[in-house]
Formats: structure tokens, C-alpha cells, sequence
């Protein structure tokens, strides 16, 4: 068996490029000063599809997640090359300001970062700086319908005025989907958002991802091996800034193409 | 074993009895030090309370007698042959009366055994020298005055005050030996009538300096000091925050912004006499700027808070967990929405607590305004910021090295009201600390 596994060449195995792609990366890099983070990845991300980011530690797949938003651009040092396309646009294209394409690829992220206001304005600011309500009852509609998406309106609906920060940790992250999806993005990229809760408010998590597949396309970086196999149709191994393997999860999980992504999801490395 | 970097070493290992015993032989050294160390701290705070109380002690104990004054109840005839000789009432001769005289002849109806001109000017000399511009005043805002006869509590000499306000006992004789025998009996003879009286000072609080210590109040220095304050707040505190937000949010990491935040580091360990020498230079012989102004005071004292308010700004802002920051930008808010939104209001109560105290720091700046001639002797209340003006420490400077008795209290009652003063700011910094704090 040994024989047939890819084991030292850290060019991308499998599948990353497929047809019809909402996202297209091509030979992506990305610097930190001097660190080379991320090295000449290649990926596709399709349309209402959840793929999962793996990998251990250190291994580049949230710097990866922050290029196609452009968060890195926050970081000084940081420095992209290679082309990331969003619908065929070049989203590092000096044209693209990237208050739209925060709009249009909306995350969530690893801490639940509620702003320290009610629970409503939390989920309102977003349509409110993008100018999506006309009125206060079109907000409203967006803020509930956002809510109860997200599953948390009927936890929530008697306590619009309370502050997001007093919600508990598995309410604050849906909260933040909430507010993520209250702006109606075509992507939502989520790095670990499920690693500060419990397992009950990991499922609940899990099961809205499920959901919200259907009109989102969502990339997800996750430490769990399980999660990412409960809830993402393909899953792709980073290790040491490359791109190691690309695939169905199901295949990454059962019959690893590289050796090492099989070392990683039997647990020898990571 | 074998270490990673290919040394041997022994394997070693205790057992649990052992370890016990190692960490337990250790345990009363460790519970002394840490005992010692909180003595240390106690005799810290007891030390810096015992100086704190003493201070204060002194400082009220010298000063509160300030805020009371001997008055002295004088029948007033305003006789209009004296006010008012030419009868046509106009404000210049009104002003320009002798009003020295009606005192004189309310006295004497108390003393009519003095006759003689030695002995009556120092009777004249029992009350306080300031009183004719009070009665000037009561009869140019009340003309009716004139012809009538009224009873006015007026104040008298400072020695005459500082005997009557010390008791008895050695502080009194001390201060009746300051006086002449026939002094001394009239004084008696007022005090036996019952026409001398301790009464709230009010003059303190509502004239500006005098040369006679009864007549001289702090409210020209108070009104000063507030509109350098204002003038400091407005500059510095927009343009402290606005340098802080830019230094920490949009500006590149490169030598030119480091050289800058070194620079502003170290303005605010310049020695503030510097500042007022920059004042002089520039605003007053530069754009000539009118000299004891607290405009030029205002514009120096910005200078100096600034760096101050700067860097407790900055610090409010680093502050601001960056969560908040990627979660606006995350949502697709523009940098600028993201500190308008949300770093701002987070940061504001420490802006506003650096700010405040930088300010109280300022309102008890002297040194920089003997540069800009705000040490100057002021009467009249300042109006407006570009009057000539002087400052609460400035007063009190200028009342310490006054020769006359009286000032001794009158410079601590001073340091009182700025005291107050700088009480109330930290007051209203902790208050707007904790009415617009935030959790997160």
C-alpha cells in the first residue's frame, strides 16, 4: 500500500481545480516579512459548496482563508502574489476596493467577536454601513430573518436590547453568523469557529452550516478531523504553507492520495 | 537519557515523600518573604496617607480662616455735600468723591473724643483701605443712596482682622502688640458694642488682587485659569486624539513614524519652562499676541498637554481588542467606519481620563507663564480669554511672596480652591470612566 502513496513531491495532489468555480486561486503566495507563509497554492472553491481547510498548526490554511477577503491586507508585512479570482475578477485588481469584497465574502471568526452593543444592532451595523434597508421595518425584516437563520432568534427575540457580549460563547458565534449573513455574502470564509464551544453548541453550529449551504458557498479551517468530515464536501490538507492534497472528504479521509495527509488524519502528525 | 542535542544526562527522579519534604523545608521561607513583602507595601500606603493627611491638615488648618472676615458695622451717612456737592448726580463726580470722608464721620460719631489729625488718621486706618471703592460702588449702582443714612458691614484693617480672629492667648497678644495703646482700646471698645463680626468673606470670591490683603480675592486668577483650561481642552484634546488615532490606525510602520512617536515621548518629558520660552517666542514676539493673556497661556499649555494626551490616546486605543477591529472589517466597514463605529467609543473613556489628567496637570502649571507674562499684578476680572489675566498657582506664587500677615492664610485658601479644583477634574475622570465603559 505504501508503495502507491505520494510521499515526497508537495505539489497538489488530487483535484483542485473543477468546473464552474466561484473562487479561483492560481499559484498563490503569501509573505510575512521574511516567512514564506503560504507557497504557490492552487485551489478552486465552487459555488454552494463547504470545503473544509485541515491541517496542524502553523500550516498556513487561516492565512490562506484571510487572502480571499483580503484581511491580510490589515498586516503590514504581509504580501500577496498570485491571482485570486471572485466570479472571474482579480480581487487584489487595484479596481476592487475591498470594502466591496467584504461584502460580497463575509467571515467568521475563530473568538466570537460581538461588537459591544445590543444583540439587534450587532446584526444591524452591517446592512446599515452597506446601505441594504431602506427602512427601519426592511431592517428589521433583514436583523429577524438574519436572527432566526442563524438559529438564534428564538433564543434571542425577547432580548433585542440586551448587549451581544452578555450572550453565552455557542450564542455569540451565531450571533456572528448572523451579522455575517444579515449582508448577504456569495461566500463565507469561517476560521475555526467552532474551537471555543462546546460540542452542544458545535452541533447547532455544524447543522446551520448544513443550511446555510445551500445559498452560501462556505471555506472552513477546522482542527477537528470529524467536523470536517460531518459537514464539507471536500476537504483540502495544507502542510508547512504548501497544498498538499485536494479532494472529496470522503476520499481525503478513507484513501489519501499523499502520504503525508494519510499521517495526518490517522493522527501520526499534527 | 539522551538529550535532544546529544548530551547524556542522569535520569533523575524523586518520590513523592521526598518531593513533600524538599517543598514543605522551602514553605516558611517562602510564606516570610511574601509577608515581608506586603509590610513593605503597607508601610508604603501608611506613608504616603500619613503625608497626604498632613498636607492637608496644614493647608486647611492656614487657610480657612480666609473664608471668614472681620467686618466692622458703620452707621453710613451719604451726605450729599460730600457725594454729590454739584447736586446734578452725574457718574464722574459721583466716581470722583470723597468717600474717605463719610467713613471718616461715621467713626467719629462712634469715637467723638478724637480729635486730633494724628489720631483720626490712624482711627481712619482701622478700616480697611478698599472700603471707599465699595461704597463708590454702592452709591454709582444705587444713586437713591445719597441723602440717606445706612448701616453697612464693612471690613476692616488685615491686623485689625488677624487680632480679632486669633482668640486668645499667646496669638492674640501677639497680635496686640502690633498695635499702639489707643488702637487697642478703640478695637475693645468696638468689640464690647458688638460692631466687629466674623462674616463670610465674600470679597475673596468675587475680587480680583489687591495690594490690601482684606481687599484681594482669587476670582480674577479662577476666571484665568478656566479660560486657559478651555482654551487647552479645545486645542489639545481634538488634536491629541486625531495625531493618536492616526499614529495607531492608518499610519505606515516606517523610521519617519518611529522618529515621530520618539519625538512626541519625549516632549513630554520636556520641563515646561521650555514650553513657555516656545510660548514667548512665538506666539507673543512672532504673531504678537497681547502678553499675559490666557489665550498665549491656553496655546502654551496645548503644547505641553498635548504629548500627554497623545500617548494616554494612543495606549486607549492599543487597548481595543483587535477582535473588534477585524470584526468591522470583516463586515465590510471602510477603516474610517471601523474607528468612528467602534475603536473610538471603546477608547474614548481612557482618552477622556488621559486628557483630564493631562489638564489638571496644566491648570497647575506656573512656570511657563512667567514666561508669558501671566505673572502680572491683575485687578479686574478678565471678560473674555484675551484680557490680561493671571492663574490660580500664579496667585499663589505671587501671594507667598507677599510681605503683609494677612496673605499667609489667603495663599492657602488659595491652594484650597485649586485643590478643589483638581479634585473635582479627577472626579469628573473617574465619573466619565465609569459612565461610558464598556465591556467587551
Amino acid at each position: 500500500m505504501d508503495g502507491e502513496k505520494v510521499s515526497q513531491q508537495l505539489e497538489t495532489v488530487g483535484s483542485p481545480i473543477i468546473a464552474d468555480p466561484l473562487i479561483t486561486v492560481r499559484d498563490c503566495n503569501v509573505f510575512y516579512g521574511d516567512t514564506h507563509a503560504i507557497r504557490n497554492v492552487t485551489l478552486d472553491i465552487g459555488r454552494n459548496e463547504v470545503i473544509s481547510l485541515i491541517g496542524p498548526s502553523g500550516c498556513g490554511k487561516s492565512t490562506f482563508l484571510r487572502c480571499l477577503n483580503r484581511m491580510n491586507d490589515t498586516i503590514d508585512s504581509a504580501r500577496v502574489t498570485g491571482e485570486i479570482c471572485l466570479d472571474k475578477q482579480d480581487i487584489y485588481d487595484r479596481k476592487v476596493d475591498p470594502v466591496l469584497l467584504r461584502a460580497r465574502v463575509g467571515m467568521v471568526f475563530q473568538k466570537p467577536n460581538p461588537f459591544p452593543k445590543s444583540i439587534y444592532e450587532n446584526v444591524a451595523y452591517g446592512p446599515r454601513i452597506h446601505g441594504l434597508a431602506r427602512s427601519r421595518a426592511e431592517l428589521d425584516d433583514i436583523v429577524f430573518s438574519s436572527l432566526d437563520r442563524a438559529g438564534l432568534y428564538g433564543e434571542v427575540k425577547n432580548r433585542m436590547d440586551e448587549p451581544g457580549t452578555a450572550l453565552s460563547g455557542g450564542q455569540q458565534q451565531r450571533l456572528c453568523i448572523a451579522r455575517t449573513i444579515a449582508v448577504n455574502p456569495e461566500v463565507i470564509l469561517m476560521d475555526e469557529p467552532c474551537s471555543a464551544l462546546d460540542p452542544i453548541a458545535t452541533a447547532k453550529i455544524e447543522d446551520l452550516m448544513e443550511e446555510l449551504s445551500e445559498n452560501f458557498s462556505i471555506a472552513i479551517v477546522t482542527h477537528s478531523m470529524q467536523q470536517a468530515a460531518r459537514v464539507s464536501q471536500r476537504t483540502a490538507y495544507f502542510h508547512l504553507g504548501y497544498l498538499v492534497e485536494v479532494g472529496d472528504t470522503k476520499t481525503v479521509f478513507t484513501n489519501p492520495l499523499h502520504r503525508l495527509t494519510e499521517d495526518y488524519v490517522t493522527g501520526r502528525i499534527g | 537519557m539522551t538529550m535532544p542535542d546529544g548530551t547524556s544526562r542522569k535520569t533523575f527522579i524523586r518520590t513523592g515523600a521526598q518531593t513533600r519534604e524538599l517543598v514543605e523545608a522551602s514553605l516558611g521561607a517562602r510564606r516570610r518573604r511574601e509577608l515581608r513583602f506586603r509590610l513593605y507595601g503597607i508601610l508604603a500606603i501608611f506613608a504616603s496617607v500619613a503625608f497626604v493627611v498632613f498636607f492637608g491638615y496644614t493647608i486647611v488648618k492656614a487657610g480657612y480662616p480666609a473664608f471668614s472676615q472681620t467686618f466692622i458695622q458703620l452707621e453710613i451717612g451719604f451726605d450729599p455735600a460730600v457725594v454729590d456737592p454739584d447736586g446734578k448726580r452725574e457718574r464722574q463726580s459721583l466716581a470722583g468723591a470723597n468717600y474717605k470722608k463719610l467713613v471718616t464721620e461715621s467713626l467719629l460719631a462712634i469715637f467723638p473724643e478724637v480729635t486730633d489729625r494724628r489720631a483720626k488718621r490712624a482711627l481712619n486706618g482701622l478700616v480697611s483701605s478698599g472700603v471707599v471703592y465699595e461704597l463708590r460702588d454702592m452709591v454709582l449702582a444705587d444713586p437713591d443712596l445719597i441723602g440717606t443714612s445706612r448701616k453697612i458691614w464693612l471690613p476692616v484693617d488685615d491686623e485689625i482682622d488677624s487680632y480679632f480672629k486669633a482668640a486668645s492667648g499667646a496669638a492674640q497678644d501677639a497680635a496686640a502688640g502690633r498695635f499702639k495703646s489707643e488702637e487697642l482700646e478703640w478695637i475693645k471698645r468696638l468689640q464690647s458694642q458688638g460692631l466687629l463680626e466674623l462674616r463670610f468673606n465674600r470679597i475673596f470670591f468675587t475680587a480680583g488682587d489687591s495690594r490690601d490683603p482684606e481687599m484681594a480675592g482669587i476670582l480674577a486668577a479662577a476666571k484665568g485659569s478656566f479660560f486657559m483650561l478651555l482654551v487647552t481642552m479645545l486645542l489639545a484634546f481634538p488634536a491629541g486624539v486625531a495625531a493618536a488615532i492616526y499614529l495607531e490606525e492608518f499610519a505606515p510602520k516606517n523610521r519617519w513614524i518611529d522618529l515621530i512617536e520618539v519625538n512626541i515621548n519625549n516632549l513630554a518629558a520636556v520641563p515646561s519652562i521650555i514650553f513657555g520660552l516656545l510660548g514667548l517666542a512665538f506666539f507673543i514676539n512672532f504673531l504678537e499676541m497681547p502678553r499675559s493673556a490666557p489665550l498665549v497661556g491656553g496655546l502654551v499649555l496645548a503644547l505641553m498637554t498635548l504629548p500627554t494626551i497623545i500617548i494616554a490616546s494612543r495606549s486607549a486605543i492599543k487597548a481595543v481588542p483587535p477582535s473588534i477591529r477585524d470584526a468591522a472589517l470583516g463586515l465590510g466597514a471602510s477603516r474610517v467606519q471601523t474607528v468612528t463605529h467602534h475603536v473610538l467609543p471603546l477608547a474614548l473613556p481612557g482618552m477622556l481620563t488621559g486628557a483630564i489628567l493631562g489638564m489638571a496637570r496644566a491648570l497647575g502649571e506656573t512656570a511657563p507663564l512667567l514666561m508669558i507674562g501671566m505673572v502680572a499684578f491683575v485687578v479686574d476680572i478678565p471678560q473674555t480669554p484675551l484680557d490680561p489675566s493671571t492663574a490660580l498657582p500664579v496667585q499663589i506664587y505671587l501671594w507667598a511672596d507677599s510681605p503683609e500677615r494677612a496673605f499667609v492664610e489667603r495663599t492657602s485658601a488659595a491652594i484650597i480652591v485649586l485643590m478643589l479644583f483638581l479634585l473635582l477634574m479627577n472626579a469628573a475622570a473617574v465619573w466619565l470612566r465609569n459612565r461610558f465603559e464598556r465591556r467587551w
